[in-house]
């Protein structure tokens, strides 16, 4: 029969609205109103999942976010979503839910064998069993683990949906809108503060929705709607309902996760962001956070219908839901016992109430008198009995005497409450344990926050709301605000008596498995193990056991597991201490973390004023930094190889052309311009004259090279530097860095101009012919416009900057002109250079051309540990003149000899191309993996090409002592064997450097 | 995430901001004078104290101006930002 267990007239459904939904295929009803767990417990659903290790059945523990059981598969296709909780999902027409972790089904689970392998599923199993034999691991065991463990399935296809992110500044954010956090909220809202007041649930009110209490003469609930009534009308408060805040950061900045359409179901609300994530920074916090209950280790704690007495009682009240026919009720404290009580006031079903104590609150005692409940005071539960339900607990006295079976179907348990003290905890607070009420409560924190409620061990409804008042005062008057100061209240004393585990309390051994952390299956067998072998830290043995690494992160399982820690141990629990609560406090959405960061919006793509051309012209691309630059331009039928290979001999040949518009260029201007090119640079400066270009080298100041380009003087007091092209921001910075907090009193100016320049390289013999075609007035012989200078004028009808610059050896023009000339100017050249075969090149063809000529690539040749002297490059290092890092040439280590060194290596085969990275060693008989018999890297491969030019596959290297070796041979490290190489002259092209004025 | 008051645009998220080291580390006047020793001093050691900390900071996505911070390592606290070459402000705590 539909929803058997709904109490009439109770709770805060809409018996109007019925909802259909699915569960594991089966159609259920329940209404709006409801969560998934509620609405499966209406319908007598206990059985829900099965556990991750040992696929026992499980069933719904909790009513909220602590809930470690009840994981469900949510939807299908792109919407479907793992692992979510049952007892936080709205339920909606439609809602198609399934089990975690079973196999084939959750009634039939084959699995569950593995329950009867549990002596050897221990903790740290996985180091301990599966060792023997070797082979097995690969093939068998891991395949088998990976297939039995983990839970839901990770969606495959898109998420369909869009996410926002928010950013808010407010002088107060309440987490939490339960009773204290609206006595809180109030007099910060109605003193005209901007407020923020943020609630998991779709409704304020936390408990108060959830039990009988009566507020200035309204119940909990109406209490609850007036005061949401009243802040809503505020226009200085953010109310956000269904969201959940997960991290507290440094200098209160808080992060949270509004669900804005999951309650209506995937695709219903289209046009609204799923989530959006609310990034908070907060002059104040109050943290209204509330507590959980705790369980306790008895046999067979887990099976389904055992449940937390909060829980319980919620479902009762908040959603007209009783958990059976016959209950009974397993309580150490004072909390456990009332909500058992209100339980039992709206369900009527609890037969017996078994208490630890020996005496408990006499008003509590006639209630359950008067409601013809048996109390058993001084008893404990010993063991669960059942197979997919609980049928009977074996009860105990407290000295493990007078043993009996009671049958129910049902069972409510209380350990005691936990401050949920995770988010004061980020904050970062310290914790300081109270013994009375066994547990952790918020210490001290430098933050500008305030904890108000249950957090502070002010559990019942009364104290609650005077402790929200007395934070919300707080508040004001830090806040600079006139306010009464409401003396602190005192904490709850919930007479508790300490019970982790009935086992430890009997100090006996029991039947059953006793469970501490339901989600990783971790019993307190695996705790007391870990502390015998040899296991003293609170942090290792979380890892050593996976007690609280779950996706729970441990809400019902840490304070118990510590706590048995500590005894297993002979300690106290604040010696023990707590592990590290990190965010985020529940799961985060990948979705909601992303946002609208997705796709092409993920990082900004770069692309320069040609782009559409080198599209139109089928180039591959290459990512460099965040710029697209063509990589090269196959012809139709050619690979990467056929095509650079052809684009190289045309560079060498006749002329290649290349977009050479994302190098970095820096606009340097200002009287000193000169004098501050001398001290970053390793070279001489000062007399450069206007019209010239020099390249220039840059060290940090350990001596290392950091970038390198060429620098043109425009004026007396004006450069234009070019930098690599994924370096130019990091450049602009370090010159920044050095005239700002060094240099100040040097008159310099850097801006960077990278954006505002098209750079078009003409490269090859018939460069001068096709430019000269392109600017007749201007005179591109090799003595009006000589190597390394730039000439200004018209070139295809647009003002231009021509430098005569190479980075192949070749004669070479690049042309600059203002972006926005960019393509037309790319366009005038590639027709002014179709007589001469043309040929675009990219990024791969560069670097071959680049590299038959010895020239160093910053980043590729070079690691941040390179020398100029180690390049070769001591003709560039001024003698003259102190420059960044120009001191530290002399230090031993820089000095020393043994440095690798920049070599060329031609290969004894000429086919092979030595993968860039590979390892150099000189004796091929000693090269094994051995580090004792094998020999040593002497350095490694840093550029390799095959190139059409030499006719021979090719390699730059950094390698120890390597100008000593040029002539010898070293081997080469491949996965197919060595491969013997010569060492050589890095320049292996045109040694003489006769090409670069032109070869005609 | 931490708030950090630039000198000269105010308070704004970290974010903005990036991080330049120890503070008050000049660059030698005069290297080449310097031994080994005392020019790897320069280059390599920096403080790392747990506790208040003199560092750098520059407004890298504001103003692109760099400034000086009393920062507690620990608790991230920032006492004070202050301007390259000004002495950090007495406080309590700073040596």
């Amino acid at each position: 029969m539909s929803n058997a267990f709904r109490i009439a007239g109770a709770g805060r459904i809409d018996r109007n609205a019925p909802l259909a939904f699915r569960f594991n295929g089966r159609p259920l009803q329940g209404y709006a109103g409801d969560t998934l767990a509620s609405a499966l417990l209406a319908n007598g659903v206990h059985l829900v999942g099965r556990s991750f290790k040992y696929h026992r059945p499980r069933g719904i523990l909790s009513a909220g976010h602590e809930e470690p059981n009840a994981l469900v598969q949510l939807e299908r296709g792109a919407y479907t979503e793992p692992n979510l909780r049952a007892t936080e999902i709205e339920l909606y027409e439609g809602l198609d839910a399934s089990s975690v972790n079973c196999w084939p089904s959750v009634d039939f689970d084959l699995r569950a064998a593995f329950g009867f392998a549990s002596p050897i599923l221990v903790a740290g199993f996985y180091n301990k069993t599966f060792k023997w034999p070797k082979s097995f691991w690969k093939k068998f065991y891991e395949p088998m683990i990976r297939a039995a463990a983990g839970l839901g399935t990770a969606p495959t296809e898109a998420d369909p949906d869009t996410y926002d992110r928010m950013h808010w500044h407010c002088d107060v954010l309440v987490v939490g809108a339960g009773p204290a956090g609206l006595a809180a909220a109030l007099p910060a809202a109605r003193a005209g503060l901007r407020v923020a007041l943020v609630e998991e649930a779709h409704e304020l009110g936390g408990s108060l929705l959830a039990r009988s209490a009566e507020i200035e003469g309204l119940s909990g609930s109406e209490w609850a709607a007036r005061a949401a009534a009243e802040l809503e009308a505020l226009p200085n408060v953010l109310l956000l309902r269904r969201t959940s805040v997960f991290g507290y950061y440094d200098h209160n900045y808080l992060m949270a996760v509004e669900r804005r359409t999951d309650h209506a179901g995937p695709g219903r609300m289209p046009g609204i962001a799923r989530k959006r994530l609310w990034h908070f920074r907060a002059r104040r916090v109050v943290l209204a956070t509330g507590a959980h209950e705790r369980p306790i280790a008895f046999g067979n704690n887990d099976l389904p219908g055992i449940m937390l007495a909060n829980a319980a009682c919620t479902y009762a009240q908040r959603y007209g839901v009783s958990l059976g026919r016959a209950g009974l009720a397993f309580v150490n404290n004072d909390a456990g016992l009332r909500h058992a009580l209100d339980t039992h006031a709206a369900a009527r079903n609890l037969t017996h109430i078994v208490d630890a104590r020996v005496s408990p609150d006499p008003g509590l005692l006639r209630r359950a008198d008067e409601a013809g409940i048996e109390v058993l005071t001084g008893h404990l539960v010993s063991t669960a009995g059942g197979g997919k339900r609980v049928s009977s607990v074996e009860v105990r006295g407290i000295d493990g005497g007078g043993a009996r079976r009671i049958a129910c179907d049902h069972v409510l348990m209380s350990g005691g409450l936990n401050p949920v003290v995770h988010l004061y905890s980020q904050a970062p607070g310290t914790l300081r344990y109270d013994a009375s009420l066994t547990c952790f409560l918020p210490d001290r924190t430098l933050q500008a926050v305030e904890t108000a409620g249950a957090i502070n061990a002010c559990f019942a409804l009364d104290r609650a709301l005077a402790d929200g008042a007395r934070a919300g005062a707080a508040t004001l008057a830090a806040l600079g605000h006139a306010a009464a100061p409401v003396p602190v209240e005192a904490r709850d004393d919930l007479k508790l008596q300490t019970l982790w585990s009935v086992q430890t309390s009997l100090n006996t051994e029991l039947p059953g498995k006793h469970f501490v952390d339901f989600q990783n299956d971790v019993t307190e067998r695996d705790i007391r193990l870990a502390a015998r072998e040899g296991f003293r830290s609170v942090e290792h043995t979380k890892r050593y056991t996976t007690n609280g690494m779950a996706t729970d992160q441990g809400k019902t399982s840490n304070v118990v597991g510590l706590a048995l820690l500590a005894d297993a141990l002979a300690k106290p629990i604040p010696e023990v201490g707590t592990t590290t609560f990190r965010p985020p406090f529940t799961p985060v959405t990948f979705g909601a973390l992303a946002g609208r960061d997705r796709g092409a919006l993920s990082d900004p793509v770069r692309t320069t004023p040609i782009h559409a051309w080198h599209v139109e012209n089928g180039a591959v691309f290459e990512d460099v930094g965040q710029w697209k630059r063509p990589w090269y331009f196959p012809l139709p039928g050619e690979d990467m190889h056929a095509a650079v290979q052809r684009e190289s001999k045309a560079v060498r040949t006749t002329a290649g052309i290349m977009d050479a518009t994302t190098l970095g260029k820096i606009d340097i201007q200002g009287p000193d311009a000169a004098e501050f090119l001398n001290r970053v640079y390793t070279n001489a400066w000062t007399k450069l004259g206007v019209g010239a270009c020099r390249y220039g080298l840059m060290c940090k100041p350990d001596g290392m090279v950091m970038d390198d380009g060429v620098t043109a003087r425009l004026a007396e007091d004006r450069f234009l530097m070019t930098t690599t092209t994924g370096n130019a921001a990091r450049v602009l910075d370090w010159l920044e860095e050095w005239l700002q907090t060094e240099w100040p009193g040097l008159k310099v100016y850097c801006t960077s101009v990278t954006e505002q320049w098209s750079t078009v390289a003409v490269v090859g013999p018939n460069s001068r012919k096709i430019l000269q075609a392109l600017a007749p007035e201007m005179d591109f012989s090799n003595a009006a416009f000589p190597f390394m200078s730039f000439r200004e004028g018209t070139v295809a009808g647009l003002q231009a900057r021509v430098f005569r610059i190479s980075f192949s050896g070749e004669l070479a023009y690049e042309i600059n002109v203002p972006s926005w000339h960019g393509l037309a100017m790319w366009q005038a050249v590639m027709a002014a250079g179709k007589p001469y075969g043309l040929t675009p090149y990219g990024t791969e063809t560069m670097h071959v051309v680049r590299a038959e000529k010895g020239y160093i690539i910053i980043g590729q040749d070079t690691d941040g540990t390179v020398t100029p002297q180690d390049l070769g490059m001591d003709w560039i290092v001024s003698k003259q003149k102190d420059f960044i890092g120009r001191r530290s040439f002399s230090r031993p280590d820089t000095a020393r000899a043994g440095r690798k060194q920049l070599v060329g290596l031609l290969p004894a085969d000429r086919s092979f191309v030595a993968a860039e990275g590979a390892h150099l060693v000189a004796d091929p008989q000693r090269a094994r993996h051995d580090p004792a018999t094998g020999s040593p890297s002497l350095g490694d491969v840093t550029s390799s090409y095959l190139s059409p030019n030499l006719e021979t596959g090719f390699a730059l290297a950094l390698l120890a002592d390597g100008r000593a070796l040029h002539g010898r041979t070293v081997h080469c490290v491949t996965a197919g064997g060595l491969q013997p190489m010569t060492v050589v002259d890095p320049v292996f092209f045109d040694k003489e450097g006769k090409r670069r004025d032109g070869i005609d | 995430m931490l708030k950090i008051t630039c000198p000269w645009c105010g308070a704004r998220e970290e974010i903005e901001f990036s991080y330049g080291g120890q503070a008050h580390v000049a660059y030698p006047a005069d290297p080449a004078a310097l031994s080994d020793d005392e020019w790897a001093q320069y280059v390599f050691m920096r403080d790392n104290p747990k506790g208040v900390f003199l560092e750098r900071w520059v407004h890298s996505q504001g103003c692109r101006r760099w400034f000086n911070a009393v920062r507690h390592t620990v608790t991230h606290q920032i006492d004070a930002t202050y301007k390259p070459g000004e002495p950090p402000p007495a406080q309590a705590g700073v040596k």
